[in-house]
C-alpha cells in the first residue's frame, strides 16, 4: 500500500469518495439505531407479553419469535421489500430493511428478556406481590433492577448483530456502508484496500459498542445471585 | 393484496430447483460447520496455551471476525483473492471458505468455553490411571467437551444454515438466490417468499429436534 496522496493512490482514491463513504457510513449508524431502538421497545413488550401474558397472548408471542429466529434475516429483508408493496404500501428501501431488522431483533430481545426475568429468583416477584405492589411497580422496582444485569451480554450482541446486518440492506439497495465502498471501487478498483477500509469501519463501530456494553455491564454488576 | 391473486402452480413447476437449492443449502452449512470446528478446536487449544504468541493472534482472529459483517468477509474473499492471484476457488468454494472462517471464530469461543468446563477432576483422574498426554485429550478431555459443547455447536448449525442464504449475494444457486430468479422470471414474488420461508423454517426446526434426539442419546455428563 502506497501512502503518498498522489493521484491514482489508496488515500487519494478514499479521499476523493469520501462524501459517500461519509454518507453511507451515516446511514449504516442511522439504520442501526433506529432498529435497535425498534428492537429494544418492541422487543420488552413482547418479552412481558411472553413471561407474564395471559396464555393465548404467550402462545401468539412464541410463534412470532419462533418465526423470527428461523427465518434468515436476508429473506426477512427481501420479503419486507417486495412484499410490503404487494400490499400497496410503498415504503423506500431504506424503512423495509430498518422495519425487517427491527423485526428481526425484536424477537431475539424479546427472548432474552423472558430469559432475564425468569431467571429472578420467584421469591423476589411473591415478596412483592405480599406487600401490596401492582404489577407495574413490582415490574419495575423488584424484577427489572435484577433482571437487567443478565440483559445485557445478549442485547449488546444484539447490537452487534443488527450494526452487522444492516450490510444487507444493500442487497435492496439503500447505499450504505458497504455498498458506497463498493460503489468506489467500481471507479477505481481497489478493492482489497478499500474492503480493509470498509472492514476497519465496521470493527471500530462493533468494538466500541463491545466496550460500551462492557462498562454497562460493569455499572450493573452490584447484582449477584 | 386488492388485486392479489394466489397462484401456487409456481411453486409446483420449481419444486425440483427449490428442493436442490435447499440441499445445497444445508450441505453448504454442514460442511462450512466441519471446516469451522477444525479451525476453531486448532484455536481454542492455541487461546488455552497461555503462549502469548499463540493465543494474542487467535484472540485477533476472533474478535475481528465476530466485529465483522458476513458479507464483507464473503465479497473480501470473493473479489480480493484473485488481486492475490488465488483464482482457482469458484464462488461457491469461496463462498464455504468465508463461512468456514466465520464459524471457525464462533466455534474457537464455543470450544474454549467447552475445554475450560471441564471438570478438573477428570484430567487428574486420567493421569492417575497413566495415561499419556495425547491419550488424555482423545479419550478424556475431547469426548467430554463435545457432550458440553453439543447444544452450542447445534446452534452454530442452524445460524449457519440461515447464513448460507448471504450466498445469494455472490450467485451460488442457493435458496434465496432460487426464489429471486424465479421471483424475476414470474412475478409471483408472495408465493415464493412464503414457501422459501416455510422451507427455511422447517429446516431449522428439523435440524432442532434431530440435534435435540442427539442430545437425548448423548446426555451431557456433569
Amino acid at each position: 500500500m502506497d501512502f503518498s496522496m498522489a493521484p491514482g493512490t489508496f488515500l487519494f482514491e478514499a479521499w476523493q469518495a469520501r462524501a459517500s463513504l461519509l454518507s453511507g457510513l451515516g446511514v449504516t449508524m442511522l439504520s442501526s439505531a433506529l432498529s435497535i431502538v425498534i428492537a429494544t421497545v418492541c422487543g420488552l413488550a413482547m418479552g412481558v407479553a411472553l413471561a407474564y401474558g395471559w396464555w393465548w397472548l404467550r402462545l401468539l408471542a412464541r410463534l412470532y419469535v419462533d418465526l423470527m429466529r428461523g427465518i434468515p434475516l436476508l429473506v426477512l429483508i427481501l420479503f419486507t421489500y417486495y412484499g410490503l408493496a404487494l400490499f400497496g404500501i410503498n415504503v423506500p428501501a431504506f424503512w423495509a430493511g430498518v422495519i425487517a431488522l427491527g423485526a428481526f431483533a425484536t424477537a431475539h430481545v424479546a427472548e432474552n428478556f423472558r430469559g432475564a426475568v425468569q431467571s429472578v429468583p420467584a421469591g423476589q416477584m411473591e415478596a412483592a406481590k405480599a406487600i401490596g405492589l401492582t404489577f407495574g411497580k413490582r415490574l419495575s422496582y423488584v424484577i427489572l433492577p435484577q433482571a437487567v444485569r443478565r440483559m445485557l451480554p445478549p442485547w449488546v450482541n444484539t447490537a452487534l448483530e443488527i450494526v452487522k446486518g444492516t450490510t444487507l440492506l444493500s442487497i435492496i439497495g439503500v447505499v450504505e456502508l458497504l455498498l458506497s465502498a463498493q460503489q468506489a471501487m467500481a471507479r477505481n478498483y481497489m478493492i482489497i484496500d478499500f474492503y480493509l477500509l470498509t472492514a476497519a469501519l465496521y470493527v471500530a463501530i462493533n468494538f466500541t459498542l463491545a466496550q460500551l456494553g462492557a462498562s454497562l455491564e460493569r455499572r450493573f454488576s452490584y447484582l449477584r445471585y | 393484496m386488492i388485486d392479489y391473486h394466489f397462484d401456487w402452480s409456481v411453486i409446483a413447476r420449481n419444486a425440483g430447483k427449490l428442493t436442490d437449492a435447499l440441499l445445497l443449502g444445508l450441505g453448504l452449512a454442514v460442511v462450512s460447520l466441519l471446516i469451522g470446528s477444525v479451525i476453531g478446536l486448532l484455536a481454542a487449544y492455541a487461546r488455552v496455551s497461555g503462549k502469548a504468541w499463540l493465543s494474542a493472534p487467535v484472540w485477533a482472529y476472533v474478535e475481528f471476525i465476530r466485529c465483522t459483517p458476513l458479507l464483507l468477509l464473503i465479497f473480501f474473499l470473493y473479489f480480493g483473492l484473485p488481486e492475490f492471484d488465488v483464482t482457482f476457488l469458484d464462488k461457491t468454494q469461496s463462498f464455504v471458505l468465508s463461512l468456514s472462517l466465520y464459524a471457525g471464530a464462533y466455534m474457537c469461543e464455543v470450544f474454549r468455553a467447552g475445554l475450560a468446563s471441564i471438570p478438573k477432576q477428570y484430567v487428574e483422574a486420567a493421569k492417575a490411571i497413566g495415561l499419556r498426554p495425547w491419550q488424555r485429550q482423545a479419550y478424556v478431555i475431547l469426548p467430554v467437551m463435545f457432550r458440553i459443547t453439543l447444544p452450542s455447536i447445534g446452534n452454530n448449525l442452524i445460524s449457519l444454515f440461515k447464513d448460507t442464504s448471504l450466498a445469494a449475494a455472490i450467485a451460488v444457486p442457493e435458496l434465496t438466490f432460487t426464489a429471486r430468479q424465479i421471483n424475476a422470471n414470474t412475478f409471483r414474488v408472495m408465493e415464493v417468499w412464503l414457501t422459501v420461508s416455510a422451507l427455511y423454517l422447517a429446516s431449522a426446526y428439523l435440524i432442532a429436534m434431530m440435534l435435540r434426539l442427539l442430545e437425548r442419546r448423548y446426555a451431557s455428563i456433569r
